[in-house]
C-alpha cells in the first residue's frame, strides 16, 4: 500500500508542474449554421499547439439574446468566460468590461484587418476586440429555376418582386405549389433590423440615425421602402418570413422551396455543402436597388474577439484570439464555411476565391455596406428595437410604414435629445 | 412550472406565500404544545432562511432597483431616483400592451384548461379498464419542460415543413400554410393552444384527485331524488368541487399571469406578442435598464400581489385552512 501511495506522489509531482501551466480558457462562439463547429475545431487546434484546454460555451442564436447573457455573466464580474464573440454593435454597449488589447497586438499586425472595423472596435482609444469576420447582407438566388424561366438576376427590388412571381407562378402550374418567391429574416429581432436598413438604405432612405446623431428614419424615401417590401408579404413572401431568423430562412431556401434569399455568407457554403438539395444550383450577389435611383448595399456586420476583464488568464485568453483571427484561422474558416476574412490580403488569396468566387465582388459590398447606426451608443438596442417594430407592424399590416415611422421618430427623438445619445 | 432564468422570478414571492406562522398564539396552553410549536419552529427554521435568501433577498434588491437608473453598463453609477424609473414604465404605452395581452392570455387559456381539464377529469373518474395507464398518458405534456414544449409546437406550427399546416391543408380545412406563429392574431392564438396543451393535465390532476374524494352517498341520494346526470354535476358535483376548483383556478391564474417562456420561445419578437415578463426582461437585458426593468418586474409582482388579493376575498379562499 506505502509503495502504491508513493508511486501515486511520485507520479503527481512529475505532472503537477505542466498542470499548473495548463490553463482552461471558456469561449463564447456562435451557434448559426456552422459556426460552433468551426470555432470548436479552431480552438481545439490551438489548445493542441498550446497545451493549454479550451470549452466551449452555448450561446442563442438570436444576437440580441447573447447580448443579455454575457451582459448578466459580465455584470456579476464573473469568470467564467474568457474570449467572447463581440457583435460589429456592441463596442458602444460593451467596452467597460473589456481589456485594451493595443499592447498585446503589433501596429502592423492589426494594419492587416479592414480598418473601418478596427476603428469600429476602438473606444475611447481602447482596443477592445480583434477583427474575426465580416459580412454584409447578399441576395442567394436559384439560377437553375431562373435559367429554365428565362429570367436575369434582379437589379432592383421591384425586379426581383416581378421575377419570383413569374417563376413561382409557372411552377405552381406545373404542380410545385411549396415554392416561394423569397424569404428573409422577418422575425422581430435583430436581423430585421438589418433587412429593412438594407430596403431603407437601397431606396436611398438613409441609416435611422446620421452620422451626427440626428434622427432621420421619417422620410418618403424610407416609407415608399418599406411600404413596398410589405405589399409584397403575402404573395412572393410567404407570411412565415415573420417568425424567420438566419436559419429558418436558410431552412426555407435549402430545402429547394424559395427562389431568392437574402441572407449572411455563411449561408454560401452550406448551400453547396453534399447533403445541400440545391448544390450547384445557387449563385450569390449584391442586394438590388431600391428602384433605378436607387443603390445596392448590405448591412454591415461582422464579428470580433474580445477578451472579458474577469478572466483569470488574460494573456492565455489573449493568446487564443490571436490564433483564431490570426490568417491561417481566418482562412481555414473561408475555405470551410464562406466566413469572410477581416485581413484584407486573403482576398487575393487564390485557393479562397475558387472555393467563394463571389469573395471578390464582395470586396465592393463591403466598401459599400451600410453601417447599423451605433452612433446612439447604449441606446442602440433600444433604437433598433423601436425601428424594428414599426417594421414589423408594417409587414404584418397593422398601419402603414408612413404612420409607423412616424411613432419611431417622435420616440427615437425622445431618447436622444438634439441628437445626443 | 414556467420559471424565466432570469431574476424576474423573484415576482414568484407571491405566487408561492412564505410558509404560513403558527396560528393564533398560545394562551393557557400546555407544556407539550409549547414544546410542539418550538420543535415546529426548529423544522421550519432552515426552509425559512433558505426561502429569505433565494426568494426575498432577490426580490428585496429588485424593488430598491427600481427606485434607481440602474444600468447594465455601468452598475457602479446607479443612483436612487424616486419613482422616475416607475414612472417610466407607467407612462409607456408598450407596457400597458403587454398588461393587455398577458390578461387576456390568462383569462383565455385558464378557462380553456378549466373546461377541458374538468371534461377529462370526468371521464377518468369512471371505471374503465386501461385507466390507469390512461391516467398516466394524460400526464405527458405537464411533465415535458415548457421551453421544450414550445420549441416542439414552434417546429410543429411552422409554415413550410411543421406538421400542422399538413395535416390542415391535408384535411381541406385550409387552402395555403398559415403562418402561426408568425402574425400577432395567430400567434396568440398558437400560444394559448400550446398553453392549453400543457397545462391542461395539470387541472385534470387537481380535478380528478378532489372527484375521488367526494363520498358516494350524495350520488345516490340525488339519484333518489330524480336528479339526472346533467343535474348532479352542476348541483352536487360542482358545489363540492368549489373550493379545490377556486384553489387549481388562483394558482393557474398566477401562473399564467408572470408567463414568460411559451411566449419567448414561440414569437419572441415584438410589442404586440409580448407578456409583462418580457417586457421587464426587454428592458432590463436587452435595453441595459436594470432600474425600469426592475420597475416593471416589481409592478408586475404588485398586479400578481392584488389579483390574488381580490381573488381571495371575492372567492372567501382560505389558504390558511
Amino acid at each position: 500500500m506505502k509503495k502504491v501511495l508513493a508511486g501515486l506522489v511520485a507520479a503527481a509531482a512529475l505532472i503537477t508542474p505542466e498542470l499548473a501551466q495548463a490553463e482552461k480558457i471558456v469561449i463564447a462562439c456562435g451557434s448559426v449554421g456552422q459556426e460552433k463547429e468551426l470555432c470548436t475545431q479552431g480552438a481545439q487546434a490551438w489548445a493542441k499547439k498550446s497545451g493549454h484546454t479550451v470549452e466551449i460555451m452555448s450561446v442563442p442564436t438570436d444576437a440580441g439574446q447573447q447580448l443579455a447573457q454575457f451582459q448578466q455573466l459580465l455584470a456579476a464580474g464573473s469568470a467564467d468566460l474568457d474570449v467572447v464573440r463581440i457583435d460589429v454593435i456592441w463596442p458602444g454597449i460593451v467596452a467597460n468590461y473589456f481589456i485594451d488589447l493595443k499592447p498585446f497586438v503589433p501596429e502592423d499586425v492589426l494594419k492587416q484587418h479592414f480598418q473601418p472595423i478596427v476603428k469600429n472596435n476602438t473606444v475611447n482609444g481602447k482596443l477592445i476586440a480583434i477583427p474575426w469576420f465580416i459580412e454584409a447582407g447578399l441576395l442567394y438566388y436559384r439560377k437553375d429555376l431562373l435559367e429554365k424561366h428565362g429570367q436575369k438576376p434582379p437589379t432592383t427590388w421591384q425586379e426581383l418582386a416581378q421575377t419570383a412571381k413569374t417563376i413561382v407562378d409557372a411552377e405552381k402550374k406545373a404542380g410545385n405549389d411549396k415554392l416561394v418567391g423569397f424569404v428573409f429574416q422577418g422575425k422581430s429581432y435583430e436581423g430585421l433590423t438589418c433587412n429593412a436598413l438594407e430596403w431603407v438604405d437601397s431606396f436611398g432612405g438613409g441609416t435611422i440615425v446620421d452620422s451626427t446623431g440626428q434622427v432621420t428614419i421619417n422620410n418618403p424615401k424610407a416609407v415608399e421602402a418599406i411600404d413596398f417590401m410589405s405589399s409584397l408579404v403575402g404573395n412572393v413572401v410567404p407570411k412565415g418570413v415573420l417568425s424567420y431568423e438566419e436559419e429558418g430562412a436558410r431552412g426555407a431556401f435549402q430545402s429547394g422551396n424559395a427562389v431568392f434569399m437574402r441572407n449572411w455568407p455563411y449561408a454560401w457554403a452550406l448551400a453547396n455543402s453534399k447533403d445541400s438539395q440545391i448544390k450547384g444550383k445557387v449563385e450569390v450577389m449584391a442586394l438590388p436597388k431600391g428602384g433605378p435611383d436607387g443603390k445596392a448595399t448590405g448591412a454591415l456586420g461582422g464579428w470580433q474577439l474580445g477578451v472579458s476583464k474577469f478572466s483569470a488568464h488574460p494573456e492565455v485568453a489573449v493568446d487564443l484570439v490571436k490564433y483564431l483571427t490570426g490568417p491561417e484561422e481566418q482562412k481555414r474558416r473561408a475555405l470551410v464555411g464562406a466566413f469572410n476574412p477581416t485581413i484584407m490580403s486573403l482576398y487575393k488569396d487564390e485557393e479562397l476565391l475558387k472555393a467563394n468566387p463571389f469573395f471578390g465582388s464582395l470586396y465592393d459590398t463591403f466598401t459599400n455596406a451600410v453601417p447599423r447606426p451605433t452612433i446612439t451608443g447604449t441606446k442602440y438596442n433600444q433604437v433598433s428595437t423601436e425601428f424594428r417594430n414599426a417594421v414589423y407592424s408594417t409587414l404584418s399590416g397593422k398601419g402603414k410604414a408612413a404612420d409607423n415611422l412616424k411613432k419611431v421618430d417622435a420616440k427615437l427623438k425622445s431618447l436622444g435629445k438634439n441628437g445626443k445619445w | 412550472m414556467a420559471q424565466p432564468a432570469t431574476p424576474i422570478v423573484s415576482g414568484k414571492g407571491g405566487a408561492s406565500a412564505p410558509p404560513e406562522a403558527p396560528s393564533s398564539p398560545l394562551e393557557g396552553t400546555s407544556a407539550l404544545l409549547r414544546e410542539r410549536t418550538r420543535a415546529a419552529w426548529m423544522f421550519l427554521a432552515p426552509t425559512l432562511v433558505v426561502m429569505l435568501v433565494v426568494a426575498g433577498w432577490p426580490l428585496a434588491r429588485t424593488f430598491w432597483f427600481s427606485f434607481t437608473d440602474a444600468n447594465l453598463t455601468d452598475m457602479a453609477a446607479s443612483q436612487f431616483v424616486g419613482l422616475d424609473s416607475i414612472r417610466q414604465v407607467l407612462d409607456d404605452p408598450d407596457w400597458w400592451t403587454t398588461v393587455w395581452t398577458t390578461f387576456r392570455f390568462a383569462g383565455v387559456s385558464v378557462v380553456l384548461e378549466t373546461v377541458l381539464g374538468m371534461i377529462i377529469a370526468l371521464a377518468l373518474n369512471a371505471k374503465f379498464g386501461g385507466r390507469g395507464l390512461l391516467r398516466a398518458a394524460v400526464l405527458v405534456p405537464w411533465a415535458i419542460p415548457t421551453v421544450v414544449s414550445a420549441k416542439m409546437w414552434a417546429w410543429m406550427f411552422n409554415d413550410i415543413y411543421g406538421v400542422v399546416n399538413a395535416v390542415l391543408l391535408s384535411l381541406g380545412l385550409i387552402s395555403e400554410p398559415m403562418a402561426w406563429t408568425a402574425e400577432p392574431g395567430l400567434a396568440f392564438g398558437a400560444v394559448v393552444a400550446v398553453d392549453v396543451w400543457k397545462t391542461t393535465p395539470f387541472m385534470t390532476l387537481l380535478i380528478l384527485a378532489a372527484l375521488q374524494m367526494l363520498p358516494g352517498d350524495v350520488y345516490e341520494a340525488a339519484r333518489i331524488d330524480g336528479a339526472g346526470p346533467i343535474r348532479a354535476f352542476f348541483q352536487v358535483t360542482l358545489p363540492m368541487l368549489k373550493g379545490p376548483l377556486m384553489v387549481a383556478i388562483i394558482f393557474r391564474i398566477l401562473d399564467a399571469l408572470r408567463v414568460f417562456d411559451v411566449f419567448f420561445v414561440l414569437t419572441g419578437g415584438g410589442t404586440e406578442t409580448m407578456p409583462m415578463a418580457g417586457y421587464a426582461r426587454q428592458r432590463m437585458f436587452e435595453y441595459q435598464e436594470i432600474g425600469v426593468g426592475s420597475a416593471a418586474a416589481s409592478l408586475l409582482f404588485a398586479i400578481i400581489a392584488l389579483f390574488t388579493a381580490v381573488y381571495m376575498v371575492v372567492g372567501r379562499v382560505k389558504l390558511g385552512d
